[in-house]
């Protein structure tokens, strides 16, 4: 599985004893997103000096992500079980904002357990509407974000909250550890959490059943729409934390204009990564790379003072190879 | 039934003659499909092609279609060398392809599905009324009774086949060439179907049959040719030849029995499943008993309830009414994953459907349904995994060279046996095999009758679902004919025959048989 400093192959295809055709489609998909983003990061470094400091690195690129990361793991599983989140910038901003309101009068502990349980609430309503009512999961959790949005600006009466006059919420994030901040050791534990459920439990042998073949996971006993509903809490409780940490990163709310676009930021982090969006099969570690591949494109615009404007465009452009591939892949095996 | 009464139409273009085939070879990546293949096919014969799966008929009859260009050897039709480089070229020499996989427009009427691509048209506009007019004559040339504005998905599969020979003969088609056609059919659409094959021979039209079903190839053709590892093995006149001898040819040794001897059952072995007046969607009242030991065969047309009587014994549908009860514990209302802790198994109708994962390894697709055994608190020990899987896949004698292959890639006799592990692994006390042999070469189905045979001698119960006769047959110890969602015979002992079953099958029913 992932190790801290760096990134490594899903080991199921590590451990690969023939190389044959069969076996392709999982190391293409992996290599399909190491090798670009080895390219990218090599080409990076080689042309910016000022790229590979630890200042770069570690402070711009993925102390900011973390949010991302953190909701693109749990996305990942979602996805993989054949359902998808599109609620998760609604729930990352309700969470900052009720984090926010409690941090100011108590202990910024009841803060993140409050946010984080309010995540995993919105998160079985999403769950149970896709899974026992039966609608689209986009229709689903698209509407649930207008629901989810509302509400938070109802209980915030639209207004912002800083975290200014108290601030030890933000201890949370930027407590210093072992070189990097605290938001990004969260990070790296849900990471890991998630990569090693999906890749050595009985849960994730069922979140992979669920997507790959619903019918024949249920004639074979897996109960499809209890873990379908398992993925959705926990993508809720993702973006709920993401947006704990981010309120913890800047000491202030955001309103939720300015987050709509997170849910399908962090999908193309997903798909980039190799992960399909078609369910079955997908990697937490890919959605890692997927994510800080599309980050280091734009902080490699940022160095290298490209115009920014070019950003969307060229991160479309690869959401689309990334796609194409997806469908070529699937082609191939039959 | 279908009227057969294709009458000859002077056709403007001329029927495209005999269709030979000089030293085919093919290969695919590095694995020969096809080596030195040579066969005559005469103008306005039947001629079938046999072989197992992975001997090459599939690969020839797209070779012929110009479905592929083959990398050496030459198609002659009526002695002059052709390259088809596209199934075009050989719809313009009038060969045409009906495919497993029908090639229907769901949501366009049966008259725009056969003119498809090649409507009446005038300054780009579809003349319908014409169209209509075309189709009519067409299909009364030709016999089959399909209303023309019906929307094509809604057909009998064996009715989309009659759309898609429509469609072949109204593109003139004079070689037709049909791969598997009975494989989707019922019992009697399979007789209506081999009515049709017979009047387009008696026709004129050439007519290539690759089944896997001998007696079926017997029945039809006029010609055959063996197929074995991507080589003619012989092309030899039918009448000379059997279902044993054809066997012998396709896999170089004789088989012996199809069947393995039937191990009689024990009269005093404890009953394992009891179903009393059962009531589900498709099941009108049904009761039965299974004794341990017992194989129970379920018989009955395409439409009958077998698969839905299954289905709601194994609880992936709502039981209404009734009761079922496992050795003496009641599983009614159990859902699958509560059935299969009783051991209620099932192995579905379709393993690709319903059954297997696919793209996941071979290990998965056994471990899924009881992924207790390999596992401590959640986390799956990937040791006792493989060790389990090995020896559930010994059980059922199959050797893989690497569980972690997906299963994808193993061949269709492998993989039901994949499905029979999975049950294996739920110390099951029943299983239910709904077409255990559905799309399994000769060589398998023997493997997988021994293993339910073995299983049942060891005091499983089986209750063995089945569209073929001769393996409902040959397996159980009785066999129950289904109709209209009921149980309307039980035969047993000398009463099993073809003809007991197909009676109590067919005998009139108030509602029209598929």
């Amino acid at each position: 599985m992932t190790e801290a400093s760096g990134i490594s192959l899903d080991p199921k295809e590590a451990n690969a004893s023939s190389f044959s055709w069969r076996r392709f489609g999982g190391l293409w998909r992996t290599a399909g997103i190491l090798i670009p983003f080895l390219i990218l990061f090599i080409s990076l470094a080689l042309s910016n000096s000022e790229f590979l400091t630890r200042q770069n690195l570690v402070v711009n690129v993925l102390y900011l992500q973390t949010p991302v990361l953190i909701i693109a793991a749990a996305g990942t599983l979602v996805l993989i079980a054949g359902g998808l989140d599109l609620s998760v910038a609604a729930t990352f901003v309700l969470a900052s904002d009720i984090a926010a309101q409690v941090a100011l009068h108590t202990n910024p502990v009841w803060a993140i357990l409050l946010a984080v349980l309010c995540g995993a609430l919105v998160g079985l309503v999403n769950g149970v509407v896709v899974a026992y009512l039966r609608i689209n999961a986009l229709i689903a959790t698209l509407a649930m974000s207008f629901v989810v949005s509302g509400i938070a600006e109802v209980t915030t009466n639209n207004t912002f909250y800083s975290l200014f006059d108290r601030p030890s919420l933000g201890k949370f994030a930027t407590t210093i550890f072992l070189g990097a901040q605290s938001a990004i050791w969260i990070a790296l534990i849900v990471i890991l959490l998630l990569g090693l459920a999906l890749w050595r439990t009985t849960f994730g042998r069922y979140v992979f059943a669920a997507g790959g073949n619903a019918e024949a996971a249920r004639l074979a006993g897996v109960r499809v729409s209890r873990i379908r509903i398992a993925t959705y809490v926990l993508s809720g409780m993702a973006a709920a934390l993401a947006g704990v940490i981010s309120l913890a990163q800047t000491l202030t709310t955001t309103p939720y204009s300015n987050e709509s676009a997170l849910a399908f930021t962090v999908l193309a982090g997903i798909v980039v990564g190799g992960t399909s969006i078609l369910g079955g099969e997908g990697s937490v570690t890919r959605t890692v790379i997927g994510v800080l591949f599309i980050a280091l494109i734009q902080n490699g615009f940022d160095l290298l003072q490209f115009n920014s404007f070019l950003i969307p465009l060229v991160t479309g452009v690869i959401l689309i190879i990334a796609v194409a591939s997806d469908v070529w892949l699937r082609q191939r095996r039959r | 039934m279908t009227e057969s009464s294709i009458e000859e139409v002077p056709r403007q273009s001329e029927a495209s003659g005999d269709v030979e085939v000089v030293d085919v070879s093919m290969r695919f990546g590095g694995v020969p499909a096809l080596s030195h293949v040579s066969i005559s096919i005469r103008q306005g014969e039947v001629h079938a092609l046999v072989g197992e799966n992975g001997a090459g008929k599939s690969t020839l009859g797209k070779i012929i279609s110009g479905v592929y260009s083959p990398d050496a050897g030459e198609v002659r039709i009526n002695g002059k060398a052709v390259n088809f480089r596209s199934p075009r070229d050989a719809m313009d020499q009038g060969i045409v392809t009906i495919a497993q996989e029908l090639a229907i427009v769901p949501f366009l009427s049966v008259a725009e599905n056969v003119f498809l691509g090649a409507e009446p048209r005038r300054w780009g506009f579809v003349r319908r009324r014409l169209m209509r007019q075309r189709y009519v004559d067409l299909s009364e040339q030709v016999g089959f009774r399909l209303p023309a504005s019906q929307l094509a998905g809604s057909l009998a599969i064996a009715d989309q086949q009659k759309l898609e020979i429509l469609r072949a003969l109204s593109r003139e088609a004079s070689t037709i060439i049909m791969d598997e056609p009975s494989a989707a059919l019922s019992m009697h659409e399979v007789v209506a179907l081999h009515e049709v094959i017979r009047s387009l021979a008696a026709s004129g039209k050439t007519v290539i049959l690759i089944s896997h079903f001998l007696s079926e190839v017997l029945d039809l053709a006029d010609t055959v040719t063996v197929l074995r590892d991507g080589r003619v093995v012989r092309t030899a006149s039918a009448s000379e030849e059997t279902e044993s001898s054809l066997i012998e040819g396709m896999l170089g040794r004789s088989l012996g029995q199809a069947f393995p001897d039937k191990r009689s059952a024990n009269p005093d072995s404890s009953v394992v499943l009891e179903v009393e007046d059962l009531h589900a969607p498709g099941v009108n009242g049904v009761s039965l008993t299974v004794r341990r030991g017992e194989i129970v065969g379920i018989a009955g047309l395409v439409g009958s309830g077998r698969t839905e009587f299954a289905r709601a014994l194994y609880g992936a549908s709502p039981v209404t009414s009734g009761r079922i009860t496992l050795e003496g514990a009641d599983v009614t209302h159990h859902r699958p994953h509560q059935s299969l802790r009783e051991g209620l198994t099932m192995i579905p109708e379709s393993r690709k459907d319903q059954g297997l994962f696919m793209g996941r390894p071979i290990s998965e697709n056994v471990s899924v349904a009881r992924l207790g055994l390999v596992s401590r608190f959640g986390v799956v020990s990937p040791g006792t995994e493989r060790r389990r899987v090995a020896s559930a896949l010994d059980e059922v004698r199959v050797k893989m060279a690497s569980v972690r292959t997906p299963v994808r890639s193993l061949s269709g006799g492998n993989q039901q046996k994949v499905l029979l592990a999975r049950t294996g692994l739920c110390e099951p006390r029943l299983l239910i095999a709904d077409e255990p042999t559905r799309g399994v070469d000769v060589g398998s189905k023997r493997t997988i009758y021994d293993v339910l045979v073995e299983q049942a001698a060891a005091g499983l119960g089986i209750i063995v679902i089945s569209s073929e006769l001769e393996e409902v047959l040959g397996l159980a110890h009785r066999v129950i004919v289904m109709r209209d969602g009921q149980f309307v015979a039980e035969l047993s002992g000398d009463e099993m025959t073809q003809e007991a079953v197909l009676h109590a099958a067919f005998a009139e029913s108030t509602t029209a048989a598929s």
